[in-house]
């Protein structure tokens, strides 16, 4: 599936010692606050080129007459191989067949942080269509020199240079002559015509869907290696339990098969030939071993006015105008609070990871979204040096942010240190990763608004409260679970990225006096990135605050929307929602509802519609159709775009009508697909996504823009079917939500 | 205690020496070292690892490879034709895009294959009761209900 370290050229050598010296996880640093601070796109290199200028870091041209691209992302689900190849092939004018795409692996591909935060088409491809264009320019330059003739009497195609006249021409690798193309990509870069585009814009097929459909090796769970040894981990059921025993000789005699038993700490792992054995270890282990109880968890059902009580950071994320005439008399004034609890990733694949410890070098291949900061993460927890691992990014199950990936590959790794030179395949359990995965912060938001006499929003009010919406191990040992449970732990870091809990936090919506405060606690469960991080929350409760404030205002909720929007892009996708549903007649306790946001303010537009139907007598909702309207600027691949859209409305409706992370007094509770019921095939409803195109636009990422809207628009649409207004969530018609007046 | 065992996959078959007490699962994945059937759950919640048994999707990570006797198990990899070619289900997943990370999608093609070969002709309540025990994170079911609608027109115009 891959190919060995020891095929890296000396130019990739050479390109690799600058590449050491990143900083971890600049993709979150350089998040923006607010619309204003637009990114300089015009002037500068685009996305990761930034920080990697030099042509051989995204691109080899190879031998046989092909193109190797290099990305730093990894393949999610999400297409990124397809779209980054997209690009590439037209730069080139290649064949798409022609372009191969090699995903994040350390020592190969560039440091691009992580696989998160819709980044990878405006980072990763960007730097690659700039990369391509100026390897273009190279290769023609070089040709013009070869046959002392004009660039523009030469043309580029299928990965030859042809002189426009005569029929001599050099491929590509003919020209290099054995190099590679080391120049950094210097502005101006002269792009592609978009006229001329023959693969960007089009809705091109993912290749790798085929593979998956014909059983062919995909995922990091496919790889085997001769020898390949399994691996188990054992943990308790509650976090911060610590072992107190557990008996070795007897798991020995029950599971004859048992290579090792690792305990280091509060760690357990245990390594067998077999899988089978591996799993029947893990289910002794689990009956045999004792653990001391942790720290009590709070009440759960409590859990929306206990982290509003738990000591908090504040931090003011925006302030306008005049907030301290909120309390005049005239107009009216509106508050509402709204709540969402902990949410599972939920990746269908448990983590899972393969480690090898051989000649003091370590390698792990890797689900993992970022694969040079989880190496210095290992490097602090291992003691080893950074040149003494290796970590390959095989894709895995979906992900939707950051999951167990991380943490199994250092169990794997742990493991694959006291067991050396043999493959070390750890693949997590169903309860592991429900259990331990790291959940998508539990937040509480409140929200007070004054309308005038005209229905317009004069002041606003939000405050919110939240967990960190990052703890990546970003070369933070701590943050890597089983460094906090070995003989000589690591603690976990406090805080951790705080910008997640605030993003989309300010309404985009014109409004004069406006203020928004963002309070940070540190909650009972251990808490990470999950799609749109605090974005979802905080569009369901001003989406859905919106809604509140039009019927006050007696407006219809879309003509409310635009009476508060300047931006036309913003307007477009809403009149388009507007023109799209229509003509949508109710039935007898149905609904339709309607929200929007800008992704972080500064990404893509999504407007949503959801239409429901709710049964009065069983308090239940079904939702018949979602429609979406999304503007992510300049599309790469259109079909990989709806996909996403269509993907995020329904796993965002499965969060808002199902989920919940339920725990009591000692340990989560939800420990299976009973425990965390998600929409199954009778929940889904009929999906629809409209793209306005527009292809002299920025590309904008767009992977996260449904999650917000869809919650909102579902939550309105109840309303409008049978008048009970939704805050807390997930929505339970029998005991939440509160009847019109 | 491991034992000779000989089971039919894919119209082949196979002696293996295993525990009979183990889960076909791992039995197809490791032993004959096949990619399609996924462990998801270890717990027949999620149709991760679904197989065909005798023509019926049944999912395989509890299964004991022992209570298996003449059984025909078909894989995913075995819905594929001698000569390469896709199957109509696999072919309407692949044309209709009907995946994002594609792990459930072995559950998917092998539930769906099953429905087709009892009812030609599904409705919509039909596709989703066939298709319940199979669950897909990304949110691909629509283009999955897509598919299955592809697949089915296809094989009765």
């Amino acid at each position: 599936m891959k190919e060995t370290a020891d095929s890296i050229t000396q130019s990739r050598r050479n390109f690799l010692k600058t590449a050491g010296c990143l900083t971890i996880g600049f993709s979150f640093s350089c998040q923006p606050l607010s619309a204003s601070e637009k990114p300089p796109w015009q002037d500068s290199l685009p996305g990761s080129l930034r920080q990697q200028p030099q042509i051989n870091a995204w691109l080899e041209v190879l031998d046989d007459g092909r193109i190797r691209i290099f990305t730093g992302k990894l393949e999610l689900g999400q297409g990124i191989r397809t779209a980054i190849a997209q690009v590439a092939a037209e730069e080139l004018d290649m064949d798409l067949n022609k372009v191969e795409v090699h995903l994040a692996e350390t020592g190969r591909t560039p440091h691009e942080g992580y696989t998160a935060g819709s980044g990878s088409i405006e980072n990763s491809a960007m730097a690659v269509r700039y990369a391509a264009a100026a390897a273009r320019q190279k290769l023609l330059e070089l040709a013009a020199n070869r046959w002392d003739k004009p660039a523009d009497q030469l043309n580029v195609a299928n990965g030859k240079v042809q002189q426009k006249t005569g029929a001599e021409q050099f491929t590509f690798a003919q020209l290099l002559n054995g190099k590679q193309l080391e120049d950094d990509v210097r502005l101006p870069v002269a792009l592609k015509p978009k006229s001329d585009y023959r693969w960007v814009g089009k809705p091109i097929p993912r290749t790798d869907i085929e593979r998956m459909a014909r059983g062919e090796p995909v995922y990091v769970q496919d790889l085997r290696f001769p020898g390949m040894v399994h691996a188990r981990v054992v943990r308790p059921l509650a976090q911060g339990a610590k072992l107190r025993s557990f008996d070795v000789a007897a798991l020995k005699k029950t599971v004859p098969g048992v290579l090792k038993t690792v305990i280091n700490g509060n760690f357990l792992g245990i390594l067998a030939t077999e899988e089978y054995e591996a799993v029947q270890s893990q289910l002794f282990a689990r009956e045999q071993a004792r653990w001391e109880t942790a720290k009590p968890l709070p009440d759960e059902k409590k859990l929306a006015e206990y982290i509003k009580k738990i000591p908090a950071k504040t931090r003011t994320v925006k302030e306008s105008g005049d907030l301290k005439t909120i309390q005049q008399q005239e107009g009216s004034l509106l508050k509402a609070s709204y709540f969402k609890p902990y949410h599972m990733h939920g990746s269908i694949g448990p983590s899972c990871a393969v480690a090898l410890y051989q000649e003091n070098k370590l390698h792990i291949w890797t689900h993992s979204q970022g694969v040079y900061p989880l190496r210095e993460a290992l490097k602090e927890m291992l003691g080893l040096e950074t040149d003494a691992i290796h970590v390959v990014g095989v894709p895995g199950s979906g992900c939707y942010g950051h999951n167990g990936a991380d943490d199994v590959a250092a169990d794997a790794a742990l493991l694959a240190m006291a067991y050396p030179g043999k493959h070390v395949r750890l693949q997590w359990s169903r309860d592991d990763e429900h259990g331990w995965e790291p959940y998508g912060s539990a937040m509480r938001m409140e929200a007070e608004a004054r309308l005038d006499r005209s229905g317009k929003i004069t002041h606003w009010r939000y405050d919110l409260w939240t967990d960190s919406h990052s703890t990546r191990p970003g070369g933070e040992p701590g943050n890597l679970l089983v460094a906090r449970s070995i003989e000589k732990p690591f603690s976990a870091p406090s805080g951790g990225y705080s910008g997640g809990g605030y993003r989309n936090s300010e309404p985009y919506y014109t409004i004069p006096n406006l203020k928004v405060d963002a309070h940070f606690f540190e909650g009972p469960l251990r808490v990470s990135a999950l799609r749109s991080l605090g974005a979802y929350a905080n569009v369901f409760a001003i989406e859905s605050f919106m809604d509140e404030l039009a019927e006050k205002a007696g407006k219809d909720p879309l003509e409310f929307r635009l009476a508060h929007l300047d931006d036309e892009r913003a307007m477009a996708v809403v009149k388009k929602l507007q023109e799209l549903t229509r003509s949508e007649k109710m039935a007898a306790n149905e609904g339709i509802g309607f929200a929007f946001s800008r992704y972080k303010n500064v990404a893509t537009y999504c407007a949503v519609a959801a239409r429901v139907f709710v049964d009065t007598k069983t308090c239940t909702v079904q939702v018949r159709k979602m429609w979406s309207v999304i503007d992510a600027g300049e599309v790469i691949n259109p079909d990989g775009l709806k996909n996403q859209t269509e993907g995020g409305m329904i796993q965002s409706a499965s969060w808002t009508l199902k989920e919940q992370v339920t725990f009591g007094r000692e340990h989560v509770s939800s420990r299976d697909w009973r425990s965390y019921p998600i929409f199954r095939f009778s929940d889904i409803p009929e999906v629809e996504v409209v793209i306005i195109d527009r292809p002299t636009e920025k590309p904008l990422g767009a992977g996260e823009a449904a999650q917000g809207p869809t919650a909102a628009a579902l939550t309105n649409a109840i309303y409008r079917a049978c008048g009970k207004r939704i805050r807390d969530l997930p929505i339970n018609l029998e005991v939440r939500g509160e009847t019109r007046e | 205690m491991k034992a000779r065992l000989v089971i039919e996959v894919n119209r082949k078959p196979y002696p293996v020496e295993v525990d009979p007490n183990t889960p076909l699962l791992y039995v197809l994945r490791n032993n004959l070292q096949l990619n399609g059937p996924k462990y998801g759950c270890g717990l027949e919640q999620c149709g991760a690892c679904m197989v065909l048994l005798d023509g019926k999707a049944t999912p395989s990570c509890l299964l004991p490879v022992g209570t298996i006797k003449k059984q025909s198990i078909v894989t995913l990899e075995g819905l594929t034709q001698p000569n390469g070619s896709l199957s109509p289900v696999q072919r309407a997943f692949v044309e209709q895009q009907a995946a994002q990370c594609g792990y459930c999608l072995n559950g998917m093609v092998i539930s769906a294959t099953a429905l087709l070969a009892e009812n030609k002709q599904p409705d919509d309540i039909a596709i989703r009761q066939g298709m319940e025990r199979v669950l897909c994170r990304c949110g691909t079911q629509s283009r999955i209900i897509r598919a299955i609608r592809q697949a089915a027109k296809e094989a009765n115009p």
